[in-house]
């Protein structure tokens, strides 16, 4: 594992971490009224498709797991038809997870739905990028001593730390306070929001910290 | 010697009990009372004071009215009268407010707003303490100094219709009475016509002096549909009419006899948004009081705000009214306006009753009553009172006479507030010592058991106790004699009004040893520790990687759980804070089972070099200092690899699907019941059941249920048991029938309601026979040692025979809980616990979160409305203590107590290990005195919150009780622990 890997983890991360806060402002010039909580919705999608974008364009540039042996079209969009369903059950199934931890089955049901999306976004999307639909290849990251690369290794830390701040974003809720923000699901998307951002941020400083203890068995 | 650890934890518990409780004795504090005892009639009236001149003003004055009316409306909020739904829906009364010779005041109730309390408050004139509302649950006959008591002494005739709590209250006081029971919240129409049916005749007779009428009605209507629902403003008007015809009654009659009369509208306490009562939000707090006589003068067009009062007033003023001596332990001020229309003189001379009676109360409850400022203000008025009556005697001109008048009555005035300030804040001090000796002890033994957690949830599962070295054991023996001085430097300063220097020096001593003995132990664990920590440390501890996560899912829950107590809002909400623990729980352990399923056992014990070594770190860093029972691994060496790789079928699917179904039946169990405070208010299942129009449905449902829980229950039954449970179970649906929760299939409309004794008492015999079949199982098994599968069956026999006596306890919307509480421990069994081999820690922490979320589940909450008192009046005819206590406390823990027995059952099926059942205990025990110890430094710090009362004392109830259940839980798993050693 080389120095330079990191490096360009460290960009790729950044890039991602850029759109986020360009989705909070940029909406701002060509919508009116636009705030994170007042409009909370529309950026929830803003972000979720900024965020998709610079994934996929990313993984088309960098290419991180070079091993793609065949690469014919019917190949690529059969891979990314099966790409799209995966994302799609994801989201119905964190939006299954949300309503068995108790948000309310049919009022702000689109409200809950979107906070699947923005979560599948932040952590299906990238697997999707770098391990494809390969659900063995998912619960072997997951699992202890899985991961094969730091590629690997920083998506294992971002998405734990993304299903942590939304798990975390749930406890404000019950406290009395009255703020705007404690409203279902404000708190738990900028909990899934925060969490994400830093895991991009401490995965790259954790490798660089850890690279000396470091060996993956394929590399 | 050796100890074995669930033997220590069980003993641990039990001192801790003593703690809590000790603890308890003394944050609730003493209610102000006098003591000078029941011997009141001899006493004679303090004289007018006269300042040397001789008055003839010794007796207590007249009765200022000749017949009281008391109606009072069980949750009568003040703007259900004065604001935009009295003018509305009580136009009479409303005409009479702002026209008519009344007074009408904002009377606030003090928390808690529970009928029983302020009843007593309106009759006593005291501050009943925060513990009556414990006692609430047995309503004994109120023996403290009261209006009733005194009026009746002094032979009037009370006649009383209305909640039977009064009749409980006062037994022998009323000349006629007709109780009606708040026991089907449901009904709003019969309890209230049930009141109105007798005021014709009554009215129309001429032997009565005091009548009271309380009706529950409006109250139920919050209860069941909220303060906003449109019964309210049907049952307003009825009750608008009820006044009126009350009120032209009493005119009529007036023209007859020399003195008015009084009619008092009161309500008891208000109704929360949500439409219960108890705690301390403005609209609980605030109720409406009007006073309507025609003694009463009225200046034409002068339009009055209700004035602020206290509840307490009432009673000084009724005592007043009817020419009785004020009940002595009354904190209250005279209503003044009632008495502003009589002579100077009167006037004076109730003022000056009222603050000798005030002022007396006040010497008996604070030592240093002179230097309260009330006392002094009474002194002074007093010496002017004397001089004014003086002055009167010896007639000199009116005008200098009404100037003074007026000064001494301003005087007296500021006096009575000043003093009942002073007695009110009296009535909430803390007894600090009592308290700090009870943390102390809950502390100590909270440090011993986290001390000897990694010793205890070894292998063995035994415990040394240490042998101190003779230095050391020379302290031991000094520590009791330094606490005794201490103890008696307290006791002398503090001036006895502490409970611990209340008790006999022997007990006090007996404490004090106690708590140097557990610092002793305490100490000698800590020497323990260190030097087996250099010990450990040579050998460092394997690599016990396997499911880490779901470990520190344990440690994490149990510490945010611990703090999330320290916020009111968290203690309101805490059953959200364990569906979400319940549902983290579930996905680890999903997430567990796939990669089980799927990858193989990737965690084969090996040395496992890197990744994943933050969670090692946490695990193995703070061996014995961090709580949670998660950081000692057992067992694990035992295991097998890929318990799950070889699954392969249904089973293997039944295996992926259970975490999921779980899941499901936690969801449908949380819409069932509401709880918290939140959302308590939110329509839900329960609601919808239990509302008249969706009987047949309920009834469905409990079948179902009911067939569900015997279907799960009986395979492991012997065939006796399983013919009774058949039989109870049927019994249970027959008793619901009959006190009109269910119908069959057969019956439309149920007409007769019963309270369905006989039904209740044949399910309570087949309770008891399972309950002994199980004893004599397990006590069989002891006598033929080695005989594994009687004492298994018999386990199951108790188990089995709690289900039961639970399905007939709970509500029939709430058989469900129970049904789907077995469905979750077979699916838990049979595809958790079982394939994953959890060790015996892991297990009894799953159990005991489990236990807690179906504590919630059932409907309960942190706030004592939610305790369903109906348990206790299951199968008997009238109150009796002891086993309504013991029903309804069973009733409301009914979720724990049925996990930890069914913990019980799995581990001592499994038989996997000898220690198991040990180790459990030990678990249990640590796991409920984390969150009893931390929660009563909480309390301790908090003991000035805003929401002290309403919040933090109710919830401090509840730690208390569920310690004590986990201390029989704790001695129950020992004893079963003894005879499997012994077998
Ligand atoms: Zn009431
Ligand atoms: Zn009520």
């Amino acid at each position: 594992m080389k120095d330079t890997d990191i490096k360009r983890l460290l960009y790729v991360h950044l890039l991602c971490i850029f759109s986020i806060i360009l989705s909070i402002f940029i909406p701002s010039f060509f919508l009116e009224n636009f705030s994170v909580l007042e409009t909370h919705l529309t950026w929830l999608c803003i972000c979720s498709v900024s965020v998709t974008a610079v994934n996929l364009v990313l993984y088309l540039v960098v290419k991180p797991n070079a091993s793609s042996k065949r690469s014919s079209l019917s190949y690529k969009v059969t891979r990314f038809l099966k790409c799209c369903i995966y994302f799609l059950m994801s989201c119905f199934a964190f939006h299954v997870i949300f309503v068995l931890y108790g948000a309310p089955l049919i009022e702000l049901a689109l409200e809950t739905f979107l906070l699947a999306v923005t979560l599948s976004t932040f952590t299906t999307v990238p697997c999707l990028c770098l391990l494809g639909p390969n659900f063995k290849a998912w619960l072997r990251v997951f699992s202890r001593n899985g991961v094969t690369s730091i590629w690997e290794n920083s998506l294992q830390i971002t998405t734990v730390s993304s299903f942590l701040g939304t798990w975390l974003g749930a406890f404000p809720i019950p406290l009395d306070w009255g703020r705007p923000w404690q409203e279902w699901p404000i708190s738990c998307t900028l909990g899934a929001t925060f969490g994400y951002v830093a895991g991009l941020v401490t995965s790259p400083l954790w490798i660089y910290w850890n690279r000396k203890k470091l060996t993956y068995k394929n590399n | 010697m050796r100890l074995g650890s669930g033997t220590f934890a069980a003993c641990c518990v039990v001192i801790e009990v003593l703690g809590v409780a000790l603890f308890l004795r003394g944050f609730f504090p003493a209610p102000v009372c006098s003591f000078s005892g029941t011997e009141h009639q001899t006493e004679s009236p303090a004289p007018e004071p006269s300042a040397g001149a001789i008055s003839n003003w010794t007796k207590l004055p007249p009765p200022l009215f000749s017949k009281v009316v008391i109606m009072l409306i069980d949750a009568l909020r003040d703007d259900f009268v004065f604001g935009s739904k009295g003018v509305k829906f009580m136009p009479y009364t409303t005409y009479l407010v702002e026209k008519g010779s009344s007074h009408s005041f904002v009377a606030e109730a003090k928390p808690p707003t529970v009928t029983m309390p302020r009843i007593k408050a309106l009759m006593t004139g005291s501050l009943p303490g925060f513990i009556d509302v414990v006692r609430n649950l047995n309503s004994p006959t109120l023996l403290e100094d009261n209006v009733i008591t005194r009026a009746k002494a002094a032979g009037k005739r009370i006649i009383f219709y209305g909640d039977e709590t009064w009749v409980k209250l006062f037994p022998k006081h009323f000349v006629e009475y007709d109780g009606t029971t708040s026991f089907f919240v449901s009904d709003y129409t019969e309890v209230d016509d049930n009141v109105t049916r007798h005021l014709d005749k009554v009215l129309k007779r001429r032997d009565w002096d005091v009548l009271i009428l309380h009706y529950l009605g409006l109250d139920h209507i919050g209860h069941t549909s909220g303060p906003s629902s449109p019964l309210i403003g049907r049952k307003l008007s009825e009750m608008d009419s009820v006044l009126m015809k009350i009120h032209t009654s009493l005119l009529s009659e007036e023209r007859e006899t020399l003195l008015p009369n009084l009619l008092v509208l009161c309500g008891d306490h208000g109704m929360s948004e949500a439409g219960g009562h108890g705690a301390s939000s403005v609209e609980e707090v605030n109720t409406a009081m009007i006073l309507i006589s025609s003694a009463f003068e009225r200046k034409p067009g002068d339009v009055r705000r209700p004035k602020y009062i206290q509840q307490t007033d009432l009673a000084a003023t009724l005592s007043i009214g009817l020419g009785l001596p004020i009940p002595k332990s009354s904190i209250g001020n005279l209503i003044f306006p009632v008495v502003e229309g009589k002579p100077m003189r009167e006037q004076l001379r109730f003022l000056h009753l009222n603050t000798v009676q005030l002022s007396k109360l006040l010497q008996e409850n604070v030592p240093s009553y002179k230097k309260e400022p009330g006392f002094e203000q009474f002194k002074v008025s007093e010496r002017l009172h004397g001089n004014w009556v003086r002055l009167y005697l010896e007639e000199n001109s009116s005008e200098v006479l009404s100037n003074l008048g007026s000064k001494v009555r301003r005087q007296y005035l500021d006096a009575l507030r000043a003093l009942s300030l002073s007695l009110s804040r009296q009535a909430a001090q803390y007894d600090v010592y009592s308290m700090a000796v009870g943390t102390v002890l809950v502390l100590e033994v909270l440090a011993l058991l986290l001390l000897s957690g990694p010793r205890a949830l070894s292998g063995k599962a035994e415990l040394d106790v240490p042998l101190p070295s003779p230095a050391f054991s020379l302290l031991c023996y000094l520590l009791p004699l330094g606490l005794a001085a201490l103890h008696v430097t307290v006791c002398t300063s503090a001036g006895g009004t502490c409970y611990l220097c209340s008790l006999p020096w022997l007990t006090a001593g007996g404490v004090m040893v106690l708590i140097s003995t557990l610092l002793c132990a305490v100490l000698s664990a800590l020497t323990g520790m260190f030097a087996g920590g250099k010990r450990l440390s040579k050998n460092p501890p394997q690599c016990n990687s396997r499911s880490s996560e779901l470990d520190l899912l344990i440690l994490l829950g149990t510490v945010g759980h611990t703090l999330s107590l320290g916020a009111s809002s968290f203690i309101e909400e805490e059953p959200q804070t364990w569906y979400f623990l319940v549902n983290t729980l579930c996905l680890a352990l999903c997430h567990e089972i796939y990669r089980n399923c799927f990858l193989g056992d990737d965690c084969a014990p090996q040395r496992c070099p890197h990744a994943g070594e933050d969670f090692d770190g946490v695990a193995a860093a703070p061996q014995g200092k961090s709580p949670g029972p998660d950081v000692w691994e057992l067992d694990r060496a035992s295991r097998h690899p890929s318990p799950l790789g070889v699954l392969r079928g249904p089973e293997r699917w039944m295996v992926l699907a259970s975490p999921w179904l779980i899941l499901t039946c936690c969801r449908l169990l949380r819409s069932l019941n509401q709880t918290g405070v939140q959302w308590a208010h939110r329509p839900d299942l329960g609601h919808w059941l239990t509302s008249p129009d969706h009987k047949v449905e309920l009834s469905v449902l409990a079948a179902v249920s009911l067939i569900m829980i015997f279907v799960l229950v009986q395979k492991r039954c012997s065939l006796a048991s399983k013919v009774a449970m058949a039989f109870g179970l049927l019994g249970i649906y027959c008793y619901r029938v009959a006190i009109g929760n269910l119908l069959f299939p057969w019956q439309q409309n149920n007409k007769d309601i019963s309270k369905g004794i006989t039904e209740a008492r044949f399910v309570y015999v087949f309770v008891l026979g399972i309950l002994f079949t199980g004893t004599k199982g397990l006590l069989k098994s002891q006598i033929t040692a080695d005989d594994f599968t009687v004492k298994t069956v018999g386990l199951w026999e108790i188990y089995s025979g709690l289900v039961l006596l639970a399905a007939l306890l709970l509500r029939p919307h709430n058989l469900p809980v129970l049904a789907l509480s077995l469905v979750i421990q077979t699916i838990m069994t049979q595809f958790v616990w079982r394939p994953l081999r959890h060790n015996a820690a892991e297990v009894t922490v799953m159990h005991y979160w489990f236990g807690q979320a179906f504590f919630y589940f059932q409907g309960n909450s942190n706030s004592i409305a939610t305790v369903d008192i109906s348990a206790g009046f299951v199968g008997l005819d009238a109150y009796v203590e002891i086993p309504a206590m013991l029903l309804t406390t069973f009733a409301t823990y009914t979720g724990p107590v049925l996990w930890a027995s069914h913990l019980v059952n799995f581990l001592t099926s499994e038989a996997s290990s000898g220690s198991a059942l040990s180790h459990a205990c030990f678990c249990y025990a640590l796991i409920c005195s984390i969150p009893v110890s931390a929660y009563i430094i909480f309390v301790t710090s908090l003991r000035y919150h805003l929401f002290i009362w309403s919040v933090f004392s109710p919830k401090l109830l509840y730690e208390g009780m569920h310690l004590l259940i986990t201390a029989a839980v704790c001695v129950f798993f020992t004893a079963m622990d003894q005879t499997n050693t012994k077998s």
